[in-house]
């Protein structure tokens, strides 16, 4: 058996790996949208002298694979660039000549920061809920509340995620204004008032990923009360919860944490609507909005941090599983 | 005499199958007095386990007790609460399962497991029950008792956990223990150890036990009782010597003589005689690891069986597949008929594939469960024999026919339609579809009980007898050689310690590993476990024997 900081090098090795290829597909898939950058900013005064000018400053009118290696090596050294959209074009319109440019990295981070929040106060509620109820549903396995929990799961996991946020806006912001609909996020709020505004995009979120990580440790749960070391554990004369608990919930434990890392990377990757219904500023807002007008370098840049999440969450679910495994922690 | 401890009257057990209730147990009264051993015996389906955990008041799921008493104690065990029946397992009866590296669960240390039961049901602090346990360990003679209990199950052989199981169930010093087969999954040599602890530590504690087995040397050695059970039915019960001596009911009688089949070895081949096969000189490895075989040779001749004995682990398994081109050999080649084989299957020819054929050890395995068995028996036919249409159909039944199954009912079901013994049967047909010369038997027989495994060896004897076929019979029961084999090739760690005819092999002097062998297969004589003991000593038996020839 290797060890497990093999693994761990090995992964992060192959991650480091996806995220260029990931670049890779991005650059050439916004290549590929039609108009760039420069008619995007220029709108209806796009002149072809003025859309020329940005290109030659942006060094848009260089050959694509120039342009590709250039990005990565400077993004290799730590840096993303500067947003073409913060940029001054002093040259174009005539005004000041403040030299200081936003980077990537400046604009990113707040935006980042937030949506890390969202996802954490998320998982918080839907982790704990959905392994709570996924081993009551596995402990009273077909009754009225196993089939209750299953439908109201599946339920909020197949609505669209706007609607769902619309009907929690409607019952949790209109008819009881317990909380507040739109969720203004900026630097002075302290902990609980920034808690408070979250809470309704974070209720969405959970309902619909509640179902996923539910339904999957019913299921290891239920997969594993046939084994004979659970018939044994209920002849010690266990209660049954203490068999669920200490017998058959350790020995899930692999696909559990898997379902749970998938989740949580969606709720880092996968928050655009909900961001966009609570008008809650974090990377998914950003990301639309950059795609939009064709900003190359803060689309690279979204998308590194999308991919990142995936590679690392996955990373962590691989050791923990392996963690939580006794025969390859402890080999004989 | 005292009041009995468990008291059963007319006992009706139900399983659900299809949609409706089918009887496994049908009006089964049983008494266990305290401190007395009763041994349950009867073939798979007779309803031992499920009568052994009824005493329990325990039932698996999908089964139900429709009828009768359970008492354990003047209590009845059927009419109190989950929680009040709850508070007696585990502290009062408790359970002893086949297979212990199966029952024990792998994501906790085998102490913590054995602590849970009395420290839940308030018996023993888990201070006291930890050193009482590793008291327990001490006195069923696991090595390093003050330290085993703190590995994980998977860092502990079998013989070992089964015994650490047997601690366990007696953590709470119960009244009662159920041992459901406790020694079926383990090798001869590490059985006999097992069987001396339970033994010893049950009269030790003047437990009262209820032993399951289907194996009649075994519940010979271990119970003061015997209750023979048939389809969920009692056959008879009598105290062991007399039934062993005296049974009265022809069902009892069959199960004894089940033991005497045995042919006559042939005259070894002409020296001249070219084998079927040959193994010459294999040595092989999994992957990058260490060798598991070590130079192997041995030869097959026509007409003749060769059993390849040994525990598990020993390399038999390996060597078949070696042979079989499924793992090619590091070194070595396989001769057929003179003609060495490409050491991988992907490189041999169909002919060369057709000659070796092999037979599986759980046909519930081998065999595809959605596949009619025409078609399971016409593939090989058509592959190697090129039959089509009705002379493939035509061929199918003359198999069916020679492996004494009725065509015309067997030929549109699938297997899961079947018996064990018939699915076996199946496994055979389609060996013997390719016409091979030469056949493997993996362990064909050691999922069958003894009746029908009988049918196969015999069947398998017979068709040696017509088609001259030559077989390789790997097996770990050394009475199933004494039935079939003509020589024998005994295996340890991968190297080959004896071979010979089998005549010489049963006679001694021996190998000291055969002798072990040997002498740790148990015999229906009751005092066979006490003598064993008492020549070789407690101290050289299991483990140890094994552990004192290895520093020989």
């Amino acid at each position: 058996m290797r060890s497990v900081s093999a693994i761990i090098l090995q992964r992060l090795g192959l991650g480091a790996l996806t995220l260029v290829v990931v670049s890779l597909v991005i650059f050439c898939a916004v290549e590929m949208l039609p108009g760039d950058f420069a008619e995007a900013i220029l709108g209806q005064g796009a002149t072809p002298e003025s859309v020329a000018a940005i290109r030659e400053q942006l060094g848009l009118d260089k050959p694509v694979v120039q342009r590709y290696f250039s990005w990565l090596t400077s993004a290799l050294q730590g840096d993303f660039g500067v947003s073409f959209a913060r940029l001054n074009f002093a040259t174009n319109f005539g005004t000041s000549t403040n030299t200081h440019q936003i980077t990537v990295a400046d604009q990113l981070a707040p935006r980042f920061m937030n949506t890390l929040f969202l996802a954490a106060v998320a998982a918080c509620i839907a982790v704990p809920v959905s392994l709570a109820i996924g081993i009551l549903a596995a402990l009273y396995r077909n009754s009225i509340f196993d089939r209750v929990a299953n439908v109201f799961t599946l339920t909020s996991i197949s609505s669209p995620e706007f609607f769902v946020a619309y009907i929690l806006i409607l019952f949790l912001a209109v008819l009881n204004p317990l909380l507040p609909s739109l969720s203004n996020i900026y630097e002075t709020m302290d902990f609980a008032e920034r808690l408070k505004a979250t809470l309704l995009p974070a209720l969405v979120l959970t309902l619909v990923v509640t179902a996923h990580m539910m339904r999957m440790t019913r299921a290891a749960i239920i997969n594993l009360l046939a084994s004979p070391y659970i018939e044994m554990a209920r002849l010690k004369g266990l209660s049954p919860l203490r068999v669920i608990l200490f017998h058959a919930l350790p020995n899930a434990l692999a696909p559990i944490i898997n379902v749970i890392a998938l989740n949580l990377a969606y709720l880092v990757t996968g928050v655009v609507i909900v961001e966009v219904v609570f008008v809650y500023p974090g990377v998914g807002q950003l990301f639309v909005d950059s795609v939009k007008i064709r900003d190359m370098p803060l689309v690279q840049a979204c998308c590194l941090i999308f991919a990142a999440a995936y590679v690392l969450l996955n990373l962590l679910a691989d050791i923990m599983s392996i963690i939580s495994n006794p025969r390859l922690r402890h080999p004989k | 005499m005292s009041k009995p401890l468990v008291k059963i009257r007319n006992l009706h057990i139900e399983g659900r199958a299809d949609e409706e209730w089918l009887p496994i147990i049908n009006g089964v009264d049983l008494d266990l007095y305290p401190g007395r051993v009763l041994g349950l015996i009867g073939e798979s389906g007779a309803g031992k386990s499920t009568l052994g955990l009824a005493a329990m008041g325990f039932t698996r799921d999908g089964c139900r007790i429709s009828s009768g008493t359970v008492e354990f104690g003047g209590v009845n065990l059927l009419t109190l609460t989950r929680g009040q029946r709850r508070s007696l397992l585990g502290k009062r009866i408790a359970y002893v399962a086949q297979s212990a590296a199966a029952s024990f669960n792998p994501a906790h240390k085998i102490l913590s497991q054995h602590t849970e039961a009395p420290v839940y049901h308030g018996v023993m602090t888990k201070a006291e029950s930890e050193a009482d346990g590793m008291e327990l360990y001490r006195r069923l003679r696991l090595p390093d008792p003050d330290q085993i209990g703190f590995r994980y199950p998977h860092q502990v052989s079998g013989g070992q956990l089964q015994r650490a199981m047997t601690a366990m169930a007696m953590s709470c010093r119960p009244d009662l223990i159920i041992f459901d087969e406790p020694t079926t999954a383990l090798d001869v040599t590490t059985q006999i150890e097992v069987l001396a602890s339970i033994r010893d530590i049950v009269e030790q504690f003047g437990t009262a036990a209820i032993y399951i087995t289907h194996d009649l040397a075994v519940v010979a050695q271990m119970a003061d009782d015997i209750k023979v059970l048939l389809r969920g039915d009692e056959v008879e019960q009598a105290d062991t010597r007399t039934m062993l001596s005296h049974p009265t009911e022809d069902y009892t009688k069959s199960l004894w003589a089940v033991r005497s089949f045995e042919r006559t070895e042939k005259a070894p081949a002409p020296a001249d005689e070219t084998p079927v096969i040959r193994v010459d000189n294999i040595t092989a490895a999994y992957g990058k690891s260490a060798d598991v075989l070590h130079q192997v040779s041995f030869n097959i001749h026509r007409g003749r069986t060769v059993a390849v004995v040994g525990e598990s682990g020993s390399g038999k398994s390996t060597v078949a597949r070696s042979i079989m081109g499924l793992l090619p050999p590091k070194k070595g080649r396989i001769l057929s008929n003179g003609q060495a084989l490409p050491a991988s299957y992907k490189q041999r020819s169909k002919e060369q594939l057709r000659q070796v054929q092999m037979i599986y050890q759980m046909a519930d395995t081998a065999l595809n469960p959605r596949v009619r068995i025409k078609d399971i028996i016409g593939r090989p036919v058509e592959f190697y024999m090129g039959l089509k249409g009705a002379e493939k159909e035509r061929r199918v039944e003359q198999l069916l026919e020679q492996i004494e199954l009725d065509p015309a009912q067997y030929m549109q079901r699938r297997p899961p339609e079947l018996s064990g013994g018939q699915k076996q049967r199946i496994g055979i047909a389609r060996a013997l579809a390719a016409e091979p010369e030469f056949i493997i038997c993996d362990e064909v027989t050691s999922a069958l009980d003894q009746l029908v495994a009988e049918g196969i060896l015999r069947l398998l004897a017979r068709l040696q007898d017509e088609l001259g076929l030559a077989f390789m019979f790997i097996t770990h029961d050394l009475a199933t050689v004494r039935a079939i084999a003509d020589e024998v090739v005994v295996m340890k760690e991968g190297v080959v310690v004896e071979a010979g005819p089998k005549g010489e092999m049963f006679t001694p002097p021996h190998h000291p590993y055969t002798d072990l062998l040997l002498s740790s297969v148990p015999e229906m004589d009751p005092d066979w476990l006490t003598r064993v003991l008492a020549d070789r000593g407690v101290d050289n038996i299991g483990d140890a024997a094994m552990a004192r020839m290895d520093n020989r």
